[in-house]
């Protein structure tokens, strides 16, 4: 089988800003890529070409054998909305529509979009919320849910739409911190059930545990990519162990010069 | 001076025939304005279509811009120059309602502009046209937002309703004026006549108050 996603050449800016340089990647079926860089190095929005949220001024984009751009010319209207049914994103700030109950947050989707009876549409949103451990909160609006419990619902909203991909967008980036675990968990569980994912994150714990590959991007580029093994234990790239040793050395990252980065290295692992 | 309503109260029949062809004038310019007001807003939110923004500008330009007086008596005096003549209620609905959907458009587009741009994003990435995001997501959240200060406008809508009385629609203002015409009695009648008003403005308010409570305890709001 083909990639599900095949990026080539992808090159965006904004303005003068030059955010993406030449991206060529791959996702293939039944893996979790996660992207992990420094801020403003591109990740957000590469994700977001990747259903056209943006669209970039050059390269191609094939999400399952489809050609979502081409050279700059997005997919048409119609097309482009059917095939973001099968693609899933997962946004930093949840967007749940907080007009309407849990429920129909998410039969909303099947229903207007594959053409579900109310019936059905409900049957799958039971399934979905129950593995997302929010059985109990079905007929809940989601003002009076906590982050994490929105989030979870947001993962069920998407999978409801039975995607072949799924797309998160540093999915706990604005949960506090004890609420990261139990949407972690649930993608964990996604991963293991074989739904092909890419994430952008700054948990270097998911990344390592769940991640088949890691890619590392800087200023516009995926500068690295590979087992989350080697990635954690032996970067190639200087820029790649700068940024693992500040962000999992927090506290001493005001002091850290580049020659101490290489001995530190070895402590990653 | 001793204020007399006798004849005020003698003639009470002609004012609620009058009160009623206010509310029934109101009511359909409202319609009117709200079905306007709300193409135009959304024909707003977008500049990049350049025509369909640039006649929704127009209108906005236009009916915004000038008297309501100037306007209804364009309907009523000027459109028969061109052969057009309409029955005297029609255009003050028309007046009235193309005026007042003007201002609403400007109520619609900012109530929807106020919508985070994420919940377009989160109906579009389901896969929703744009169309369906904005019926089943963006406007009815919007639609809560717009409440307030459409009842400002439905209370404006009611008081600058009494100018059609100029337009031989024989609405409250007119009926008062009859009476006026008849017993002299311009202050009672006027006074009297502003209660009434008074009335159906602060029914409005309570109205819409109370549907937004109910919306807002629905859990609309963010």
């Amino acid at each position: 089988m083909t990639e599900m996603i095949r990026i080539r050449h992808l090159s965006k800016s904004f303005d003068r800003n030059h955010v993406l340089k030449g991206i060529d990647f791959d996702v293939r079926p039944s893996e979790v890529v996660v992207v992990i860089g420094p801020s403003g190095s591109g990740k957000s929005t590469l994700l977001r070409c990747c259903n056209g949220l943006e669209i970039a001024q050059a390269g191609t984009i094939d999400i399952c054998g489809e050609r979502l751009l081409d050279e700059g010319v997005m997919l048409q209207d119609q097309k482009l909305n059917r095939l973001r049914t099968e693609v899933g994103m997962v946004f930093q700030s949840f967007n749940l529509f907080p007009h309407l109950t849990v429920m129909d947050n998410v039969t909303v989707g099947p229903r207007t979009l594959l053409g579900l009876s109310a019936q059905d549409a409900q049957a799958r949103a039971r399934t979905l919320l129950d593995k997302v451990g929010l059985a109990d909160k079905i007929q809940a609006m989601p003002a009076s849910l906590s982050g994490g419990q929105k989030q979870r619902v947001a993962i069920a909203r998407a999978l409801a739409m039975e995607p072949k991909v799924m797309l998160f967008d540093e999915p706990t980036s604005a949960l506090d911190p004890e609420l990261v675990g139990e949407v972690l968990s649930v993608m964990k569980l996604l991963a293991q059930e074989g739904m092909t994912m890419m994430v952008v994150t700054h948990e270097m714990g998911f990344a390592r545990d769940v991640a088949d590959r890691v890619a590392v991007m800087d200023q516009g580029k995926i500068i690295e990519v590979d087992q989350p093994a080697v990635i954690f234990s032996q970067p190639k790239e200087p820029r790649t162990r700068e940024f693992l040793h500040a962000v999992l050395n927090p506290n001493q990252n005001a002091f850290v010069q580049s020659e101490a980065i290489h001995s530190i290295t070895g402590k990653l692992t | 001076m001793i204020l007399d309503f006798t004849p005020v109260f003698a003639d009470w029949p002609m004012l609620l025939a009058g009160a009623v062809v206010t509310i029934e004038v109101t009511a359909a310019s409202l319609l009117l304005g709200c079905l306007i007001g709300l193409l135009v807003g959304i024909g707003r939110l977008n500049p990049a279509r350049r025509l369909v923004y640039g006649l929704c500008s127009a209108y906005l330009l236009f009916f915004r811009g000038t008297p309501l007086l100037v306007q209804l008596f364009i309907w009523f005096f000027g459109l028969p120059q061109f052969g057009l003549m309409l029955p005297a209620w029609a255009c003050g609905v028309l007046g009235l309602g193309m005026y007042s959907g003007a201002y609403v458009s400007e109520i619609v587009r900012g109530a929807i502009e106020s919508i985070d741009r994420g919940q377009n994003e989160a109906a579009r990435s389901l896969g929703m046209s744009a169309s369906q995001s904005m019926r089943k997501i963006i406007i009815p959240q919007a639609f809560v937002r717009m409440i307030p200060p459409l009842g400002n406008e439905f209370i404006a809508l009611i008081k600058n309703s009494a100018l059609v009385s100029l337009l031989t629609i024989h609405d409250l203002m007119h009926e008062g004026q009859k009476i006026i015409s008849v017993s002299y009695r311009s202050l009672e009648v006027y006074l009297v006549i502003a209660l009434i008003y008074l009335v159906m403005t602060s029914a409005t308010s309570s109205a819409l108050r109370f549907i937004e409570k109910r919306l807002r305890s629905g859990g609309m709001v963010q």
